[in-house]
């Protein structure tokens, strides 16, 4: 009390840095998050958890989507960080819309992102009849077709994670090497691309659980085949078909595994 | 402003509160307005669309509200308690995931649907029986084995010899369609009725193993909803001759009949 009387302002500033309805509001948001996976976790066949994996071939589907999933990741970063480069610092116009464009499977529900797929890259569709007839190449209903699938819809999410770390970078480092005699793709392998490290590893990851959990998109045009095309999402909501317990335990198994993976790549890459 | 503010959004609570603790809302002629909410297997779209609005213009004031999907996915919802007044299902195993659970007590089976070959217009791999579609290079659509459309045509196919080779095997039955007609693969097993509400988007070939693999649609009364007297009003409606004849020109049998 004595304390407050005799530096009224650094009180006001200790009131101002407890800021309660942001703490209460976050518990909130993190239990309204947490609480489904508890729910996972608390219903849980435990018991028969060893019968339901071995009645069920989780290993094939979960190679496949650790597989396609990766390789997505690989051609969204290939991709994806020219798109964000260019969005970010290329002085051109209508930016704005082929912003909107390129993010757009954002908003787009993953369904009707398949039957565009299908549209174009299907036996019948614009590109898909050319390259069916001139290279033999058919995707749908094929792993690569799962990799377009998981490609489209989550190649934004790091669009967007990079493209907000890129302005967040000061342009002016950029200006300095090139005042060195920096040529324009040497600042940007050796300028841009360090400092934006941590930037794309966070849209990486992002990029890579979306491409894990695609489910919409994937059935609509690549179909769902064991061994070939049926990824875990697809594979736990045919379980739920006949066996709400067998889709329980196989969500756990691609929870463990994602958040294995994810804690891994922390410790060894994502240090920032 | 704000006590204005207050007093409008305490005013719309009202209402709402109104409408919805006591069921029914009065329409203006003083009748009680009621809903019925169906959930209904999506081969039965097209025939529970119009059966709904005859329906309504029978019985003034009622309202149906329709839901459908996967047989498999509305007895799930069903029994995690979705407030439904009538189930139709494609097949009785679906059915009686919901009588087991408690929540319907005797269905009644009031429609039969038989399998037919969906193949592109055109039918570009000249697709003319059952056995056609085990030939390589003949692209396949099934459903999963977990639907009532996969477990029929596993039976038929397994009725006629034939070891087919699908591309996929989708979650219901209208997903396979949508394959067949945008031409992604070359024939698929669907019901005779989805042919023909398709219209002139496929073509149907029908197969004589298909007899052996008919599905028998039940429909029951569930105790989840808030008007079974309503729900029991439509499911007597789709069995009286009226309905089945709705049901019949889009291509059901009727199970009704003796």
């Amino acid at each position: 009390m004595t304390i407050t009387q005799a530096t009224p302002q650094r009180a006001a500033v200790r009131r101002r840095r407890q800021p309660y309805l942001l703490v209460v509001l976050a518990a909130i948001g993190v239990l309204f998050l947490l609480l489904p996976l508890i729910g996972l976790l608390v219903r849980a066949p435990w018991r028969s958890v060893p019968h339901i994996l071995a009645a069920n071939d989780v290993t094939t589907a979960l190679r496949l989507s650790l597989e396609t999933a990766t390789i997505a990741t690989v051609l969204a970063l290939i991709f994806g960080v020219p798109i964000a480069w260019c969005l970010a610092r290329l002085d051109i116009r209508g930016r704005a819309v082929l912003r909107a464009l390129c993010t757009l499977p954002l908003v787009l529900p993953p369904v009707a992102g398949g039957i565009a797929l299908l549209l174009a890259y299907g036996r019948n569709g614009v590109i898909g009849e050319w390259l069916l007839r001139a290279l033999g190449l058919s995707l749908p209903f094929t792993t690569p077709g799962v990799v377009v699938a998981e490609t489209f819809v989550a190649m934004p999410f790091l669009i967007v994670s990079v493209e907000g770390a890129l302005r967040g970078l000061d342009a002016r480092y950029d200006s300095a090497a090139a005042t060195l005699g920096a040529s324009r793709s040497y600042t940007f392998r050796h300028v841009t691309l360090p400092m934006l490290a941590p930037g794309i590893a966070a849209g990486a990851v992002l990029c890579w659980a979306r491409a894990l959990g695609e489910f919409g998109a994937t059935i609509t045009f690549a179909g769902s085949y064991p061994g070939t095309t049926q990824t875990m999402p697809l594979r736990v909501y045919l379980a739920l078909q006949d066996d709400p317990n067998a889709a329980i335990v196989l969500s756990l198994v691609l929870l463990a595994v994602s958040v294995a993976v994810l804690v891994g790549l922390r410790d060894r890459w994502l240090t920032t | 402003m704000r006590r204005l503010l207050l007093a409008g959004v305490v005013g719309s609570l009202m209402v709402t509160g109104c409408s919805s603790s006591s069921g029914h809302v009065s329409s203006t002629d003083g009748k009680p307005t009621r809903t019925v909410v169906v959930f209904a297997a999506a081969s039965l779209k097209s025939a529970f669309t119009t059966l709904a609005q005859k329906f309504e213009s029978a019985h003034p004031g009622v309202h149906i509200v329709s839901s459908f999907g996967g047989s498999d996915t509305l007895a799930a919802q069903i029994v995690q308690g979705a407030p439904v007044d009538v189930f139709a299902s494609a097949n009785q195993t679906t059915m009686a995931t919901v009588t087991k659970a408690g929540d319907a007590r005797t269905p009644t089976d009031f429609a039969k649907n038989q399998l037919e070959i969906a193949v592109p217009r055109g039918n570009p791999r000249h697709v003319a029986s059952l056995a056609d579609l085990a030939k390589p290079g003949v692209k396949l659509a099934l459903c999963a084995t977990a639907v009532p459309c996969g477990s029929a045509a596993a039976k038929a196919l397994q009725a006629g010899h034939v070891a087919a080779h699908p591309v996929t095997l989708e979650q219901d039955v209208t997903s396979v369609l949508t394959k067949v007609e945008l031409g992604e693969v070359d024939a698929g097993i669907v019901y005779q009725t989805d042919v023909k509400t398709a219209g002139g988007k496929v073509e149907g070939i029908t197969f004589p193993e298909a007899s052996q693999a008919t599905n028998t649609y039940p429909i029951v009364v569930v105790s989840t909803g808030k008007n079974p007297a309503g729900g029991s009003d439509f499911v007597q409606f789709v069995l009286s001759p009226t309905g089945q004849q709705v049901l019949t020109s889009v291509g059901f049998e009727s199970a009704t009949a003796p």
